[in-house]
C-alpha cells in the first residue's frame, strides 16, 4: 500500500524549484541574523576585538561559510525582486525567463564575492 | 487574525522587501568592495565611525529586516509546523523585537565605536 | 491478442484514502486518450472501477486525474505524449477526499467558489438595457484573460498551499473572482474582495506557479491571485475592509 498523494510531478517545475530556493534562503538568513547581530556586538567592544573576529574569519571554513551565505542572500534578493514583479506587475511571458536570470545572477554575484576574498 | 491584518501583513512583507531590495544591493556591493585585500579593524572603523550615512542606512535595514522576517518566519512555521497560530504569532513578535533590538544597538555600536 | 510491445502497463488507484494500485494491462492504440484507457479498464477488465467523466471534449471538467504524478485532463491527454516507456500510473486527484477510485469529492472545492462570492451579484433587473462594455477595456480584457475556466480542479490538486493550509481558497476560487472583480455590471465586490482576502485566500498564494503550469486551458490563475493581492491592499487601505 503506498499513499498516492506524493505531490511529485506537480512540483516538477522551475517556479517551484525557485520557491523553495526562495524559502529555504529566507529561513537560513533569517536565522543567522541573530548570530550576525551577535558576533558584530562583541567586535565593536574596540578594535582589539573587532580584529580578533576578522582573524577568525580568516579561517578556510568560514570563508566558504561566507560564500554561502552571499549565495543565500542573493539568491534571496534576486528571488524576491522576481517575486515582486509576479505579484505587482501585468503577467507577461518573459517573467518565466526571470528565473534562470536570478539564478545567474545569483551565482555572478557569489563569484564576485569569491574573486575578491581570496 | 483578521483578513484585514493578514492583508496589512503581507504589504508590510512587501514594502520592506522594497526597502531590503536596495538596501542589500548596496550591503553586498559593500562587502565585495570591503573584502578586496583582506578586511581590518581600521578600515571598518574609517568607514563608519561618526558617519550619519551609514548609521541611518544601517538603521533602515534593520527595521526592513525586523519587520521582514519575522513575518516569514510566521508563515513558514504556519504552514510546515503543527505550533498553534496563536503561539506563532506571538514568537513571530518577539523574534521582530529582538531583531530590531540587536540590530539597531550594532548599528549604533558601529557609528560610536570605541566610546561616543 | 496483442504483443507485449503493443500493450501498456497501467496501475490504477483502488479504494478510498487508504488504497493500492493494481495493475492493467490494456492494449495500445494510436490516438488513444488516457481517458480511452480507463475506460477500457472499467468495461473490459474490471467493471467495479469508478471514475468520472462526460463530454470526452474538454469542455466538461469532470475527468481530471493524477496520471504519472501530474494532474491532467485525462480526455485531452494523448498517452504518447505521457507514457513514452508503455507505463501509466492512474491516481485520483490530490487536496480532496477519495470517495472510490479514481472519483473524488469536489463539494469542498465548488464550495470554496461559493465563499470566495464566485457567484455573479447583478447591479440591473431585467428591465434594464444591455451593459455596453467596450471589448478592448481594461477590465474586460483582464476577466477575458480569466474566464475560459471549466472547474476541473487540476489547479487544485496541483497546489501544495492547498495542501499545507486547507482552508485556503486555491486558485479556481480565486481565479472566479477575479473575473467577477473585473466585471462592471457585478456589485458584489465589496463582500468579495472581504471574502478573499487574508491568510485563507490570495494572501497565501507564494506564487508556485503550479495552478498555471498545469491548468488544462492555459489559465493563469497566479497572475488572477495577484491582481486579488493588490486589489484587497488598495480596499485595505481605503477602509473598505
Amino acid at each position: 500500500m503506498r499513499p498516492f498523494r506524493l505531490a511529485g510531478g506537480s512540483r516538477d517545475h522551475p517556479a517551484y524549484w525557485a520557491f523553495a530556493v526562495h524559502r529555504l534562503s529566507g529561513l537560513l538568513l533569517v536565522l543567522f541574523l541573530p548570530a550576525h547581530f551577535y558576533v558584530l556586538s562583541r567586535a565593536i567592544q574596540g578594535a582589539a576585538a573587532l580584529d580578533a573576529v576578522l582573524a577568525w574569519t580568516e579561517g578556510p571554513l568560514v570563508k566558504a561559510a561566507e560564500v554561502g551565505l552571499i549565495l543565500l542572500l542573493a539568491a534571496h534578493l534576486t528571488g524576491g525582486l522576481r517575486l515582486l514583479a509576479v505579484e505587482f506587475l501585468p503577467w507577461r511571458d518573459w517573467q518565466k525567463t526571470l528565473i534562470a536570470v536570478t539564478a545567474g545572477v545569483s551565482l555572478l554575484i557569489g563569484l564576485g564575492f569569491l574573486i575578491n576574498v581570496a | 487574525m483578521s483578513a484585514r491584518a493578514e492583508t496589512l501583513l503581507w504589504l508590510a512583507q512587501r514594502i520592506s522587501a522594497m526597502v531590503l531590495a536596495v538596501v542589500v544591493a548596496v550591503h553586498i556591493g559593500t562587502i565585495i568592495y570591503a573584502v578586496q585585500g583582506g578586511l581590518s579593524a581600521q578600515e571598518i572603523i574609517g568607514r563608519v565611525q561618526g558617519n550619519t550615512g551609514w548609521l541611518a542606512f544601517y538603521g533602515v535595514f534593520v527595521a526592513a529586516v525586523a519587520v521582514h522576517g519575522p513575518i516569514g518566519l510566521r508563515t513558514i512555521l504556519r504552514e510546515m509546523t503543527p505550533v498553534p497560530a496563536r503561539l506563532i504569532d506571538v514568537a513571530a513578535a518577539a523574534f521582530a523585537v529582538l531583531l530590531a533590538w540587536t540590530g539597531w544597538q550594532a548599528a549604533y555600536g558601529l557609528y560610536g565605536f570605541g566610546g561616543a | 491478442m496483442a504483443d507485449m510491445a503493443s500493450m501498456l502497463d497501467v496501475s490504477v488507484w483502488r479504494g478510498a484514502d487508504e488504497g493500492r494500485f493494481v495493475s492493467y494491462p490494456v492494449p495500445r492504440r494510436e490516438n488513444q486518450t488516457v481517458l480511452d484507457v480507463v475506460t477500457y479498464v472499467q468495461r473490459r477488465l474490471d467493471a467495479t472501477l469508478a471514475y468520472r467523466f462526460s463530454c470526452r471534449v474538454g469542455m466538461c471538467g469532470s475527468c481530471a486525474m493524477t496520471v504519472n504524478g501530474v494532474a491532467r485532463w485525462t480526455c485531452r491527454t494523448h498517452v504518447g505524449r505521457v507514457a513514452k516507456d508503455g507505463r501509466l500510473r492512474i491516481a485520483p486527484l490530490r487536496n480532496m477526499p477519495v470517495i472510490k477510485d479514481l472519483s473524488v469529492d469536489m463539494a469542498g472545492f465548488f464550495a470554496k467558489a461559493a465563499r470566495a462570492k464566485g457567484a455573479f451579484r447583478p447591479t440591473a433587473d431585467r428591465t434594464a438595457d444591455f451593459a455596453v462594455i467596450a471589448p478592448d477595456s481594461p477590465r474586460r480584457r483582464r476577466a477575458d484573460a480569466a474566464i475560459e475556466c471549466i472547474g476541473c480542479g487540476v489547479c487544485y490538486a496541483s497546489c501544495d498551499v492547498v495542501t499545507w493550509n486547507p482552508d485556503y481558497l486555491g486558485p479556481a476560487a480565486l481565479n472566479r473572482a477575479w473575473t467577477l472583480v473585473n466585471d462592471e455590471r457585478d456589485g458584489g465586490n465589496r463582500e468579495r474582495l472581504a471574502a478573499v482576502a487574508g491568510d485563507a485566500g490570495c494572501h497565501a498564494c507564494h506564487s508556485h506557479q503550479s495552478c498555471m503550469e498545469r491548468c488544462p486551458k492555459h489559465l493563469n490563475p497566479t497572475e488572477s491571485i495577484a491582481g486579488l493581492k493588490r486589489a484587497t491592499v488598495l480596499a485595505a487601505l481605503t477602509g473598505k475592509l
